[in-house]
């Protein structure tokens, strides 16, 4: 057996790691770093790799050795000695010692300070501000400086995870909104969360942070080359936890800038269309692809829930009893109250903070005529933000 | 006067097993319950590889797939690796320490019979669920992180409950060991000749009252968030969800070495027989022991680096995890030295023993890179962790308690077991878990995160062959369970001392030994 | 030493174990269906708890019965007080843990809590002062120490010196002052855990302090709770060692029973005086 067990344990490190630095397909090792500090982790994690490896291979070579040279087999007759006694080899005991320190503190230690300070370091020099909130199962993401807020869901279509279309080369990585930010500018990310811990990932910056309910965390970006990445939410969060994803647009700040532009006359057109009266049909068609985007993954597409876990919304109650109140008051445990303020201590999070008026009074109101149920209500956006000021 | 019922008196049959309270006949239930969670946990796995084995969904439901991670988690610690060591102390701690019985018998049968119960509990509502009743299993992964163990459905509940009684049992079990060690040695063995045994499961008995306490504590704590309004995890009452992780984390980490240790204490036994040589490093091993039990009690949060902690807590808690790779290295070299300049051969409990040896170190020191707070980023719920604790679960918790089965196998029965298909199950096993979990460690660090039922298709071709390993794994299991009947049912005659180096007041007992260990203490000198 | 007893006493078979588990497993079942809205769980708490009440029974007294027929000698006694004082660690881990929560909770969740830069935290006007229940919380008037929880202060400690002094008794052989020690210590225990009851309910109607009042609710009744719990399981171990005393059970040299009791209201009685100053008064 001698090195049986030690080689193809080896020979698959030894290649991976000549993989990660000559391969440009990196599919075994970190991805191409796209920030100083996934750079920085890269080079750390190689270096570990190789002295792990190293010592594997020293301290399993011995091993081997003697398996092979002191086997009954062969003969040997067996020594009887039990432990350490004369200074010679207390002194050879503990050199591996030494050795193993040296490695934790200095050669892992070192590196390993320098990198945690780094990666605390989110505010100093902060060029702007992107707030992440985890939701079940979508990134919102926020800038406050510009005033923009949209949320980010997973666009690969049910079809293809369920094998009824092929799949598409970014599959399961691919959104309808990616975040948009600037190369070269130092971001500061806030996250958190409205419902359970998710945890934002993304292998080329070499970041992952979890998103606490009521509880803000912080890391930061400095993206150095532009492109598209991706990555994934990294902590259990649910049913829907392997469909969240991360997808990032790294551009140039002309851009960038142009974007943020888009963005903000599209938000003021929103604005200004909460203020108007809207037809069922434009209500209709909006609820429809709001419910989709943020509904469907617990009430399903057809409004049946699954039951035990996600209430159907089809023929439900509380569909057919009134959304407000004669005075355009909220009714309390009513439709709308329940989706602008959720249900405590359940799947169901609030969603005035996640959706703006028009998306709110749209979805309200195709739950309320699609999905098998007929009310003929219209929940206008205006009602909707009427609401708003008032206390709830 | 051990005698206090003639043993004709006895019940036998299936009432022999239900009211026993001899060492021997607990031993053996906890080995057996241990096995059938064994293939449970396994067979739950196995469906998830092959959800695994291609992207997309095939055969289950995201809702199903999380049951199904989280109980193989749940059974396979609480259910499997715990009782295989509880069991193995049972059947040999006696023998070994030259006492009659366990100190506290009535007791030990408890402990043992809480366990079958709490194991219905954790898949009743797995059934149910199957059948279309209620929301089905807990489904938050092991680790059960609020508020996702809020929000959840009943399966939770059930959990609740159940950890409860596993907790009960364990801690009854390791008072049970700890008074056993203290008090029931043979005359003359002091603590310091006692066997490394001995000491591996003291330290695991003495972790497990420290914790397991606390993880009841903490899971009351979910229950009253669930149920009775209270705020311990919800921000909105000024509670945290990142308390829960200590708590569970603060009995996760030990955790691990309490699987480790009973057979960090066994293995010396059998690397010492079969290289026909002394145990090297006796005391050098037993303060080791110590230090790692220390140790694992103060290092809880480096699961922890990515919920965002102070730079201080990440500094101090890589630093001290760093800090277990110095006895453990000392125990490696110890092995190492025992089998230097011996006789060896190489009987499949030498092959367990060996196999657990290289495997699991490759499995620490992947642990030591994962210490590292910053580049845990990348690896944190990353394949890659699945990958490190394989490397450290599998190796230990099924490796070592095989390399322990084999070697008291004979003693057990009386029986030489079938050595050849032994030395066939090792290879096997050897091949399917190098399959299973080390291409685990690529798509790990090419970034695929864990608890996920489909994938991206860059993982793909990692992922195919981690499920055919899983397949070649449980074939092992089938060829385990096929020797350990055939010895059970007959085989040449083991002697009293089966092995030719082995060493220990157990081997002076007659193949299988006495009802009654030791009617009369040895005297050790 | 051991040298000198060659025996051990060694029980059989006990049909007990299996169906203890039985009655636990009844109780955790009915109480699981019970929480998710099926009352008919109730009848299977019922049964699990009357099987559990009946095995306690007939075990203690198997063991007791054991005890009074001179089985147990030096060397099993020396197991049990290992087991119990091991099971009392457990203990006391177990209230670790809650006081973990508390001392998280409050010095190290709720200062962050409101550490957050206001322009993106949800709760911008949170101080994290202590008491506190939480940014979202309803007000509530914390329980003042002075008032009921320094007597149930005073009334413990006294209680540790009357099992002390029946203890003395016991090892001088005169049994009145045993029992007049144990029935005055069971009656301090009543008396305290009339009080916390009276305490509770105070906090309930006219505090505003329930267990929903937030982390300080959560964690004050948890802790109170669970104290409470193990003094009322301390008393009636204290009634029934009252019983058996007043029986004549126990001698000078042979008193296992006694003793573990003993230490169990010790325990509890330690666990109350770093309640007072963590719960209440600090
Ligand atoms: C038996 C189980 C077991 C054992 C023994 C270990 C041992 C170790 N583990 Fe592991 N670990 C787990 C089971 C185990 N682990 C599990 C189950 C998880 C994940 C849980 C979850 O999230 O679900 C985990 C997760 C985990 C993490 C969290 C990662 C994350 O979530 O991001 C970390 C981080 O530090 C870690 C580190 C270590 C270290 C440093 C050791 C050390 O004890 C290792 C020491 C051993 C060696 C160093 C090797 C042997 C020595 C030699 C070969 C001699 C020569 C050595 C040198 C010269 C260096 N482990
Ligand atoms: C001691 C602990 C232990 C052991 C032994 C194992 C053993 C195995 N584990 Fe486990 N594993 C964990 C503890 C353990 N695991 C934990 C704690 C987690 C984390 C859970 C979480 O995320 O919360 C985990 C998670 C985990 C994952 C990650 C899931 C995910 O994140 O999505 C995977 C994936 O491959 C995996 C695979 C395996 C495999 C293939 C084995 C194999 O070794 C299993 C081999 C055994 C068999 C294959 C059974 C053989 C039986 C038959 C073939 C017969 C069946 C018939 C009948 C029942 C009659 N495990
Ligand atoms: C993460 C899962 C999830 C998502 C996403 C979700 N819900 Fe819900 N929803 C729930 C759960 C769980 C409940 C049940 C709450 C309870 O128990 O009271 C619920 C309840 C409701 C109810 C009340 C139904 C009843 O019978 O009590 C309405 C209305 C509703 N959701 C609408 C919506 C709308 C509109 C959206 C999208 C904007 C949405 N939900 C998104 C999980 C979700
Ligand atoms: Cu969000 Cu996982
Ligand atoms: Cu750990």
């Amino acid at each position: 057996m001698k090195l049986r067990n030690g080689l193809p344990l080896l020979g698959g490190f030894l290649g991976a790691l000549a993989a990660g630095s000559t391969w440009a397909d990196y599919r075994w090792n970190f991805p191409d770093p796209a920030t100083p500090l996934a750079a920085d982790t890269l080079h750390v994690h190689n270096l570990f790799m190789l002295i792990i490896t190293v010592i594997f291979v020293a301290v399993f070579a011995i091993m081997a050795y003697s398996m092979f040279v002191h086997r009954k087999s062969r003969g040997h007759e067996p020594a009887t000695f039990t432990g350490p006694r004369s200074r010679v080899q207390w002194l050879w005991a503990l050199v591996p010692f030494a050795i193993l320190l040296f490695i934790d503190y200095i050669i892992f230690g070192i590196p390993a300070y320098h990198a945690v300070l780094t990666d605390a370091d989110s505010r100093n020099g902060a060029q702007m501000v992107v707030k992440v909130t985890g939701l079940q199962w979508k990134w919102q993401y926020e800038y406050p400086e510009e005033g923009i807020k949209f949320v980010s869901a997973m666009s690969t279509p049910r079809e293809q995870i369920n094998n009824q279309a092929p799949k598409g080369e970014n599959y399961l990585l691919e959104v309808d909104n990616p975040l948009v930010i600037p190369v070269g500018k130092k971001i500061r990310f806030i996250t958190t969360s409205t419902d359970v811990i998710h945890s934002w990932w993304v292998p080329a910056f070499g970041v992952k942070r979890d998103a606490v309910p009521g509880f803000l965390r912080e890391f930061w970006v400095r993206v150095d080359r532009p492109g598209v990445y991706r990555g994934q939410c990294a902590e259990l969060c649910g049913k829907d936890h392997a469909f969240m994803p991360v997808v990032v647009h790294a551009v140039p700040e002309a851009e960038y800038l142009q974007w943020v532009g888009a963005q903000k006359t599209a938000m003021t057109a929103q604005a200004d269309s909460a203020g108007r009266e809207w037809t069922q049909a434009e209500l209709m068609e909006k609820g429809k692809a709001v419910y989709e985007a943020n509904c469907a993954s617990c009430h399903q597409p057809g409004g049946e829930g699954i039951p035990g876990a996600f209430p159907a919304l089809a023929g439900n109650k509380m569909m057919k009893a009134p959304a407000l109140d004669p005075a355009g008051r909220l009714v309390r445990g009513g439709h709308l109250d329940r989706v602008m303020n959720g249900a405590p201590n359940t799947a169901m999070t609030a969603y005035k903070d996640v959706l703006n008026d028009a998306e709110i009074a749209a979805v309200v109101t195709y739950e309320r005529n699609a999905l098998g149920n007929k009310t003929g209500d219209l929940v206008q956006p205006a009602q909707v933000k009427a609401l708003r000021g008032s206390k709830t | 006067m051990s005698h206090d019922t003639p043993h004709d008196a006895l019940p036998t049959g299936m009432k022999r097993w239900l009211y026993t309270t001899n060492h021997k006949d607990i031993g053996t239930m906890y080995l057996v319950f241990a096995l059938i969670m064994l293939l449970t946990g396994g067979a739950m796995i196995l469906a998830v590889r092959a959800e695994l084995f291609q992207p997309g969904l095939q055969l289950m439901q995201p809702d199903l797939f999380n049951q199904l991670i989280t109980l193989h988690g749940l059974v396979m610690v609480f259910g499997a690796a715990m009782p295989a060591a509880t069991g193995l102390a049972n059947w040999m701690l006696p023998m070994m320490l030259g006492a009659p019985d366990m100190a506290l018998p009535r007791l030990n049968n408890w402990s043992f019979w809480i366990l079958p119960p709490a194991a219905l509990l954790l898949v009743t509502p797995f059934i149910l669920g199957l059948a279309g009743v209620g929301t089905g299993a807990v489904d938050t992964g092991w680790t059960m992180y609020a508020p996702l163990s809020i929000q959840t459905g009943w399966g939770m509940d059930f959990a609740i409950f159940s950890v409860h009684m596993l907790g009960a049992s364990s801690i009854l079990a390791s008072i049970n060991v700890i008074v056993t060690i203290l008090n029931m040695r043979a005359p003359g063995m002091t603590l310091m000749k006692m066997p490394m045994f001995a000491w591996g499961f003291l330290m695991t008995a003495t972790l497990l009252i420290i914790i397991m306490p606390v993880l009841a504590g903490g899971v009351t704590m979910v229950l009253m968030d669930r149920h009775f309004g209270t705020h311990f995890f919800n921000a909105a009452g000024g509670g945290d969800p990142v308390l829960w992780e200590h708590i569970f984390w603060f009995m996760g980490h030990p955790e691990v070495y309490v699987l480790l240790l009973p057979i960090a204490g066994a293995i010396p036994h059998v690397l010492s027989a079969f290289a026909r040589k002394p145990i090297y490093g006796y005391k050098a091993q037993v303060y080791s022991l110590w230090a790692i039990t220390f140790l694992s009690v103060v290092v809880w949060a480096h699961h922890m680096f990515t919920s965002g902690m102070s730079v201080g807590g990440q500094l101090y808690f890589m630093y001290s995890t760093m800090l277990i790779s110095l006895p453990l290295a000392v125990l490696f070299f110890c092995w190492i030295a025992t089998l230097w300049r011996g006789a060896m051969s190489f009987e499949a409990p030498m092959l367990f023993a060996l196999g657990f040896v290289t495997l699991f170190g490759w499995g620490g020191l992947t642990g030591l890179v994962l210490a590292d707070a910053a580049a845990d980023a990348q690896y944190h719920n990353a394949y890659f962790l699945v990958a490190h604790f394989h490397y450290a679960l599998y190796p230990t918790t099924v490796m070592g308690v095989m390399a322990a089965v084999y070697f008291w196998l004979p003693k057990w029965t009386g029986h030489m077991y079938n050595e050849r298909l032994a030395k066939v199950h090792f290879w096997v096993a050897f091949v399917g878990m190098n399959l299973t979990f080390l291409p685990q460690f690529f798509v790990g660090l090419a970034g695929m995160p864990r608890r996920i039922p489909d994938y991206a298709l860059q993982f793909a071709e990692f992922n195919m062959l981690s499920s055919v390993g899983s397949l070649i794994l449980g074939v092992s299991h089938l060829i385990f369970i096929y020797v350990v009947i055939q010895c059970v049912r007959g085989g040449a005659k083991a002697e009293s001392r089966a092995w030719e180096g082995a060493n220990g007041l157990e081997w002076t007992l007659s193949s299988p030994p006495p009802y009654h260990s030791f009617d009369v203490q040895p005297v050790v000198r | 030493m051991s040298e000198t007893q060659a025996h051990y006493y060694v029980p059989h078979h006990s049909h007990y174990s299996a169906l203890l588990s039985a009655g636990v497993f009844l109780l955790a079942l009915g109480f699981i269906l019970r929480l998710n809205g099926m009352p008919p769980g109730v009848w299977s708490m019922l049964t699990g708890f009357g099987v559990m009440l009946f095995v306690l029974f007939r075990w203690f007294g198997m063991v007791i019965s054991e005890s009074v027929g001179d089985l147990y000698h030096r060397w099993e006694d020396r197991s049990f007080r290992w087991g119990m004082a091991w099971f009392i660690f457990s203990e006391v881990m177990f209230f670790a843990a809650f006081f973990g929560a508390l001392y998280y909770l409050r010095v190290i969740a709720a200062p962050e809590l409101a550490s957050f830069d206001p322009a993106y935290t949800p709760y911008p006007n949170f101080t994290g002062a202590w008491p506190s229940s939480g940014p979202k919380g309803d007000p509530f008037t914390p329980m003042a120490a002075w008032g009921i929880p320094a007597i149930n202060t005073l009334i413990l400690l006294s209680s540790g010196v009357t099992v002390t002094w029946a203890h003395w008794g016991l090892l001088k052989g005169r049994r009145a002052q045993l029992v007049a020690g144990l029935a005055m210590t069971v009656a301090l225990g009543l008396l305290f855990l009339g009080l916390q009851a009276y305490e509770y309910h105070e906090a309930y109607t006219e505090l505003g302090l329930t267990l929903k009042a937030g982390a300080y609710g959560a964690t004050f009744f948890m802790l109170t709770g669970f104290h409470g719990f193990h003094v009322t399981l301390g008393t009636i171990m204290l009634i029934v060692i009252l019983l058996r005393s007043m029986k004549g059970h126990f001698s000078a040299e042979n008193h296992f029973g006694f003793e573990a009791v003993a230490w169990y209201w010790h325990f509890v009685d330690v666990v109350w005086l770093l309640l007072f100053v963590f719960v209440y008064w600090l």
